[in-house]
């Protein structure tokens, strides 16, 4: 039987979710997917198509996360939660080095790599886009970090279409989504029912040609794949012409036009100051965010002190512990620091990385125990831009 | 924001060089004390393998497992890689524990990293170096290459600065640097009995330093408040604020890129630094606690 190719759509019945998860599974991975754990959508080990959350839904707003059932609603309605790629790629606690003293002299050794590739489940485009940007930080800039690196190449996605958006949600500002173009082994977006089932790469036709040697699957029609691609695109039209309405919760956009030289031009806006007074420099927004990759390097030794484990944990900018220095401390009042995380995320990131660090998936926004919202509070610059006029450059 | 993150994107990626994670052990050969508190490493590498290559203003990072890292210039010269030196300030947790190594004493290198002092540019100009306190240790390797290599470069100056006589560094080095053709001009906070210099800081030796400003590049590392009256005084002085460079420090975990904690506006002092021309950082520079 001739296998499918990569563009190829094939429909696969709701009903039938489970052999797309057996079929992944078998080809050698750990399978992770969405599930609702303590009221909220996180990503966990997936055996059972029956631990998907289907049938529910969330709504989001600033410093809220509700989950309520719908009977209407489809296995992947529910947007983004607090768990990303990230947990996994760039997982929170990590051990990079190992050292063991002999004799009194060091000797490096190997640190185990994960046994299984990673498979994951329900990826949407904004996290996509967000594996792309921690591609660039860890894979793709002057140094390869190897442990990422292990652990990307042999990572295996299924992304889903979505075919909804919460408040909060805002990647048609940032050109990542809701449709899924780009970085996927397989496609799904919801019909009727059934899945339609794009295969992106080689390793997506082989996981779909073992599906069909367990239950016949019937081939999209070009009518069918036009219909299929236009559903994300109806959203994408639907979540622009939203920011225009009155909707309550209020839809999120933002206007990134000349973001870099608006942020770094305002430097010493008073709204540093007035969102300082708010944020309680929690970290929340650092650790749901898919791509900031801040972090420290803590020293794990046993009583001899002989054998040392060096693990990585994530770091956060609003801790005072990120610009600790010798001499005092980078940035010590809260202003300094929401001011550090706005302007990398949504200005220094273009120069470190050529890429927005931010790709609109409203997680900061939502998990703020205050509501912070990273829109609002760069329309209030924008408002207020106390950019002195454009005058000549100085020669560099 | 719609770059491919396809499958082959890492694939894609030159071969896999050495993880910057990877350190290389090194033994302590021999102990300096250069003051008080600040003493000078002498380390050699430990097993075979290449030998060390660096620019000065190039840093490593100093690993004790079990202890901790910290980023220390390399001090020495760049053509010797056989006595590879690191002047440490013992101040913290790991520069502590770093003290109480012996000769003989194990240290993790990790590097070296960042980018340095760019002195094949500097060919013909005239060169000043303006140091506050341990701030010479980054312009130490930069110094032993200018007087090896005397005769390439024009005028060379190197005002020094400290709180007081003891404390500025490398004493043992002036008369050899002198003879090089080497101005070495020292300043003090506070006098001490015996001290017949001159009493003040940095800034005040550059401004009264004959100057020819156009073929001048000053190379200033120190505390930020030192590093930027120098900056005044030196473009009031005339010299362009592009022959300005200056050597910042930060925090940091990794010294490659992906820690984040050495950001300085839109630069990584690790590796766009830590030596950066002046106009590249100056809106930074003046904004407080960024």
């Amino acid at each position: 039987m001739p296998g499918h190719s990569i563009g190829a759509h094939a429909w696969l019945p709701v009903g039938d979710l489970q052999h797309l998860i057996d079929a992944v599974a078998a080809a050698g991975h750990r399978v992770v997917g969405p599930q609702i754990v303590d009221g909220a959508v996180v990503l966990r080990d997936l055996v059972a198509a029956s631990q998907l959350p289907a049938g529910w839904l969330d709504e989001q707003d600033g410093g809220s996360y509700r989950l309520r059932q719908d009977p209407e609603a489809g296995v992947f309605d529910h947007v983004v939660g607090p768990h990303s790629l990230k947990n996994f790629l760039f997982p929170p606690r990590e051990t990079i080095e190992r050292w063991r003293r002999e004799g009194g002299s060091w000797q490096e050794a190997a640190v185990p790599e994960d046994p299984r590739p990673l498979a994951v489940i329900g990826v949407r485009a904004c996290d996509l886009a967000a594996l792309a940007v921690q591609d660039r930080v860890f894979i793709r800039a002057d140094f390869v970090d190897t442990a990422y690196q292990a652990r990307r190449e042999r990572l295996f996605l299924v992304a889903v279409n979505c075919r909804r958006a919460v408040a909060t949600c805002f990647c048609h500002s940032m050109g990542c989504g809701p449709a899924v173009t780009t970085g996927f082994d397989l496609a799904l977006t919801e019909q009727d029912g059934r899945f339609a089932v794009e295969v992106g790469t080689t390793a997506g036709a082989e996981v779909l040609d073992r599906i069909a040697g367990q239950t016949p699957l019937a081939i999209c029609s070009a009518a069918e794949i036009a219909a299929v691609r236009e559903q994300p695109r109806r959203l994408e039209r639907q979540m622009h012409e939203r920011t225009a309405t009155q909707d309550s919760p209020r839809p999120r956009s933002l206007d990134t036009h000349d973001i870099r030289g608006l942020l770094f031009g305002n430097l010493e806006h008073p709204r540093w100051q007035e969102v300082a007074e708010r944020c309680l420099s929690c970290t929340n927004c650092t650790l749901v965010c898919p791509t900031c990759f801040c972090h420290s390097v803590e020293e794990i030794a046993d009583l001899t002190g002989d054998h040392v484990d060096r693990d990585r944990r994530w770091a956060s900018c609003f801790t005072l512990d990120h610009g600790r220095m010798h001499g005092g401390n980078a940035r010590p009042a809260t202003a300094d620091r929401y001011r550090q995380w706005l302007t990398h995320k949504l200005a220094g990131w273009i120069d470190q990385f050529g890429t927005s660090g931010c790709t609109g998936c409203g997680r900061c926004i939502t998990w703020c125990p205050v509501g912070i919202d990273i829109t609002e509070e760069v329309a209030a610059i924008r408002a207020a831009d106390r950019r002195p006029p454009p005058i000549a450059a100085e020669p560099a | 924001m719609t770059d491919a993150a396809v499958r082959s994107t890492a694939a894609a990626c030159p071969a896999p060089p050495t993880s910057p994670w990877h350190g290389r052990v090194a033994r302590v050969t021999a102990l300096r004390d250069e003051t008080a508190e600040i003493r000078t490493y002498v380390l050699a590498h430990r097993d075979a393998g290449p030998p060390l290559r660096f620019e000065p203003g190039q840093f490593h990072m100093l690993l004790l497992p079990g202890i901790g890292e910290a980023a220390i210039s390399i001090s020495s010269d760049p053509e010797d890689s056989t006595a590879i030196e690191h002047t440490v300030h013992a101040l913290g947790n790991v520069t502590l524990a770093l003290a109480r190594l012996d000769v003989g004493g194990e240290v993790v290198l990790r590097g070296p990293f960042g980018r340095g002092w760019p002195l094949a540019d500097l060919r013909g100009r005239d060169v000043v170096i303006a140091a506050g306190g341990l701030g010479l240790a980054s312009l130490r390797a930069a110094l032993l290459q200018l007087a090896r290599h005397r005769a390439d470069y024009r005028r060379v100056v190197l005002l020094h600065g400290g709180r007081s006589p003891e404390v500025l560094l490398y004493g043992r080095d002036y008369d050899a640097w002198r003879a090089a053709g080497i101005e070495v001009i020292t300043i003090v906070d506070r006098a001490a009995p015996g001290w017949t210099g001159r009493t003040g800081f940095v800034p005040a030796l550059l401004a009264d330093l004959p100057l020819d400003p156009a073929r001048t590049s000053l190379l200033c590392c120190g505390p930020e408040p030192m590093m930027k009256a120098v900056v005044e005084t030196a473009v009031s002085r005339g010299v362009a604020p592009a022959d300005i460079l200056l050597s910042v420090e930060r925090n940091m975990a990794c010294a490659a890129g992906f820690c984040g904690l050495c950001q300085f506006g839109p630069a990584f002092v690790c590796k766009d630094g830590p030596v950066f021309r002046y106009p590249a950082i100056a809106p930074f520079l003046a904004v407080p606690h960024l």
